[in-house]
């Protein structure tokens, strides 16, 4: 892309962009005013298959979104240099994706005309009324953030800032991990391990989306990443796809061996058809493997757009996972009575299906649609693409160690 | 109204069987005490901590293939509304029959709200709708409820429904509407005028008992003093209201 | 899809328009009083406050069992139903009529039946 030398081009570009966006979310919101005027009928989703795909959409967007936070606090709190120049746009993208995923859950309400009694009521014993308190606090916490980074006469503040925003998203992290955690009847997510598989998860998966925004930003403004740097960024994203690889595995080994979730297990793993399909094809091979080989054999993590893809790839295995875990958890059956075979008129002891229907689809996709619409915006109104003072990294020894 | 007429009329039928069904089970005697929860609370009472609802279910009478309590949950709550997909519809009380594994021992029982002291529900609902009264029963609060439908992810017995679509034909007693979750109320309307719930009193073999589990008089009380009975779940602890005896 | 976006731009329109006409001085509404006999309240306090009495008996009926409450919500549909359909609402329905000329919307049909009831949840001192 050449635009560096065509600004029409450039500019015409953009607002075909921003119109794509906006279809895309103009569809979901058209989509949520169907559904709240004539019910949640028109979904797939039913009393069996509670949250469906706009919930694997949103907690997407809402776990990569404190996720993608973390570049600016490796910046910011553990004092990296190379990472210091990506905070602004990291803390753009946490807002916009928190945006897009909120938007996506409360549109999703079966009431979403009583978005006011959500915030006015609150229950200290819900995990989703923390997040009541958590979620406006991180927009409120890193939007300061965000003031301190772009705002020179702010910049001394930065780091308690920087410092404030990441607790905060551990935190944050942590509440959306546990509104899984706490559900203490259902046998895919009665476990301890789901909070810090979360974390770990976000991390991930928040880096392989900054990684793609960034490189696409570069693109559009025709430069190229200096290649040590982006070295960095790749080994990085492949410790944390290492790393969230082996907290799920010990999920599921912990639901085998600990308690003893074998129907479950078997049924998600080998017999479940879609599920296994999604689970062994999309999350572990196309989501982990092939990301770590594209990241870490030689030969291959030096070709440039290696880590363009395995980013791409790593999103594609966080939706398979986010799939399997949220659809997949609701569709095996609750085992209320061990040792006996069940029939009832309301799936009891029976393997569901879930079908999406249109206005949940769009709905779901919206979330993407509004993050990107923000995000397109916003990098084109404020400076946040990654600008690095090469000489300045190389003098002070950044970029070797 | 010919409506409340035949409305009483089986109602009326139904007491009769209840007690002939009574009668006829000597040791069962005290089920008449059955007819009466409770007397109805004095208006401007609120509901009171020293009582606490509970129901026994006798799965030993609940017969397979038997519905009497299910339809006399939807007739008594409204709940008339068709839908395509059975699953997007409301089951506030289903029949499940069930087949031990190893013996091939069958039973049948009905599944409801099982009315926690610890409900789940209540305990992640983001505003407060989900709630337990004093006197244990649980119910929705669909003034504040905003249909997010955590409690249904929560509870341990798929004992709660969202209204999927737009309602007309409600009940005037038992108000229900789009996008809220519901769920059994034990007939909370007709237990503050001292009445059982409708699907106790349906009950064509007697099977269901309710009333106060503080009261040690009662007859669900005396029931369950004397004979084995569980909760479903127990491994929870949420120690429910409705027992049963017989699996 | 589009009926439900005339709907929109008419609803849009609608709260344009709804002060304007208000100004031209549109037509009381005709609330007109079926049954005979006296409100929980004198009319004037009514007017003024049935809301929050109704906001008041809905807590405590629901959330602390509390019946038999003077501004019973069943216990106005019981009295206030329109003779001829019934109903609180539709054209004419006293609940209505005035809502619509205040251009107050309620959510409290979606789940309360409007038609005055073959039954009553008033235990004591509602009834007509
Ligand atoms: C989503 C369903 C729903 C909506 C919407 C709703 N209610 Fe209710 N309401 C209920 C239920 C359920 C009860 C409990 C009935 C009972 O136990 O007798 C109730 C009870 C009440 C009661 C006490 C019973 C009575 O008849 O006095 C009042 C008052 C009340 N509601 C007022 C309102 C008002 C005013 C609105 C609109 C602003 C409203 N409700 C909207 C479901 C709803
Ligand atoms: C016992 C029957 C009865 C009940 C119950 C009742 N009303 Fe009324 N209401 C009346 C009558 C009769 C009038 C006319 C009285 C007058 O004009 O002084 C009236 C007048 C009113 C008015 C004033 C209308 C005007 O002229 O502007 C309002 C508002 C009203 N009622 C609302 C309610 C509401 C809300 C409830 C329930 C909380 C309720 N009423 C319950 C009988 C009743
Ligand atoms: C005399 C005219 C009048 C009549 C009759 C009337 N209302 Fe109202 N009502 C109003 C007005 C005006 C408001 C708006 C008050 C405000 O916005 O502060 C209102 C508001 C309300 C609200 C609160 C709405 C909200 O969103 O907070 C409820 C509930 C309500 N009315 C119930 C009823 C019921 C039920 C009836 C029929 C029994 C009724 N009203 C009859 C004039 C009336």
């Amino acid at each position: 892309m050449a635009f560096a030398q065509n600004p029409r081009a450039e500019e015409r570009m953009f607002y075909l962009l921003v119109a794509l966006g906006g279809l895309v979310t103009a569809a979901g919101l058209g989509a949520a005013l169907y559904m709240e005027h004539a019910g949640h009928v028109v979904t797939g989703m039913n009393n069996q298959i509670v949250w469906g795909l706009p919930h694997v959409f949103a907690i997407f967007l809402i776990v990569a979104a404190s996720g993608v936070l973390n570049v600016a606090s490796i910046g910011s709190v553990f004092g990296k240099a190379v990472y210091k120049p990506r905070a602004p746009l990291s803390g753009l993208l946490a807002l916009t994706m928190l945006a897009g995923g909120l938007a996506v859950i409360m549109l999703d309400l079966g009431r979403a005309d009583r978005l006011i009694v959500a915030m006015t009521h609150f229950n200290p014993t819900s995990v989703f009324g923390w997040n009541v308190i958590l979620y406006p606090g991180f927009f409120a916490i890193v939007g300061l953030y965000l003031w301190t980074l772009m705002d020179r006469a702010m910049n001394p503040y930065a780091k308690p800032a920087g410092i404030a925003a990441f607790l905060w998203r551990l935190i944050l992290t942590t509440g959306t991990g546990s509104i899984f955690g706490f559900l203490v009847a259902r046998q895919a997510y009665q476990s301890a391990v789901i909070a810090p598989m979360f974390i770990i998860l976000s991390f991930c998966w928040g880096l392989a989306v900054f990684l793609i925004v960034q490189k696409v930003m570069y693109a559009w403004n025709g430069l190229e990443l200096d290649m040590r740097i982006r070295n960095r960024l790749k080994n990085l994203l492949g410790v944390f796809v290492a790393a969230a690889a082996y907290f799920v595995a010990v999920y599921h080994l912990t639901n085998l061996y600990f308690a003893k979730e074998m129907a479950f297990e078997r049924f998600i793993l080998l017999e479940g058809g879609l599920f296994p399909f999604l689970f062994w094809g999309g999350y572990v091979f196309l989501g982990t493997l092939l990301p770590l080989i594209l990241l870490y054999v030689p030969a291959i993590s030096r070709v440039r757009g290696s880590a363009f893809l395995a980013s791409l790839l790593v999103i594609l295995g966080a939706f398979a996972f986010l799939y399997v875990f949220i659809i997949g958890g609701q569709v095996f059956p609750l085992d209320l009575f061990p040792g006996y075979e069940v029939t009832s008129s309301f799936m009891d002891g029976k393997i569901d299906s879930y079908a999406p229907r249109w206005p949940e689809i769009l709905l779901a996709v919206s979330g993407l649609g509004m993050t990107f619409l923000f995000v397109t915006i916003g990098v084109r109104i404020f400076k946040f693409l990654p600008q690095d003072d090469l000489a300045k990294l190389e003098g002070s020894g950044a970029l070797h160690d | 109204m010919t409506g409340s007429q035949e409305k009483s009329r089986r109602t009326f039928l139904a007491a009769t069987v209840a007690g002939f069904g009574a009668v006829a089970l000597a040791p069962g005697l005290h089920l008449i005490a059955l007819s009466h929860a409770g007397a109805p609370r004095a208006a401007g009472e609120p509901a009171s901590s020293k009582v606490r609802w509970g129901m026994l279910i006798d799965t030993t009478k609940c017969a397979s293939g038997c519905d009497a309590c299910v339809k006399a949950c939807n007739t008594e709550n409204g709940i008339n509304e068709t839908v395509a997909d059975a699953r997007q519809g409301s089951q506030w009380i289903r029949k499940i029959d069930l087949k031990d594994q190893k013996t091939g021992r069958t039973h049948s029982l009905p599944m409801l709200c099982q009315h926690c002291e610890h409900p789940p529900c209540v305990d992640v609902c983001p505003t407060g709708a989900s709630m337990k009264r004093a006197d244990g029963i649980v119910l929705v609060d669909r003034h504040i409820c905003i249909g997010c439908r955590y409690c249904m992810m929560a509870c341990p017995f798929k004992a709660r429904s969202l209204v999927h679509q737009p309602l007309t034909e409600q009940n005037p007693e038992v108000p229900r509407g789009v996008g809220c979750v519901e769920s059994c109320t034990f007939c909370v309307h007709r237990v503050d005028k001292g009445q059982q719930p409708a699907c106790v009193e349906a009950c064509p073999e007697g099977a269901m008992v309710f009333g106060d589990l503080n009261d040690p008089k009662s007859a669900i009380s005396l029931r369950l003093a004397q004979e084995a009975s569980t909760q479903v779940r127990a491994d929870l602890k949420l120690n429910q209201g409705v027992r049963y005896q017989g699996i | 899809m589009t009926a439900r976006l005339c709907v929109l731009l008419a609803a849009l329109m609608g709260t344009v328009l709804a002060p304007t006409s208000v100004g031209a001085g549109a037509p009381k509404p005709n609330i007109r009083i079926e049954n005979p006999g006296q409100c929980i309240a004198p009319a004037e306090e009514m007017r003024r406050n049935h809301m929050e009495m109704l906001k008041h008996t809905r807590d405590r009926t629901l959330r602390l069992g509390i019946r038999g409450e003077k501004a019973s919500l069943n216990g106005c549909i019981e009295c206030h139903a329109s003779k001829t359909t019934g109903s609180v609402l539709g054209p004419g329905g006293f609940c209505q009529e005035c809502h619509a000329y205040a251009a107050v919307k309620l959510d409290c049909w979606d789940c309360h039946q409007p038609k005055a009831s073959l039954k009553t949840t008033g235990m004591a001192g509602v009834k007509p």
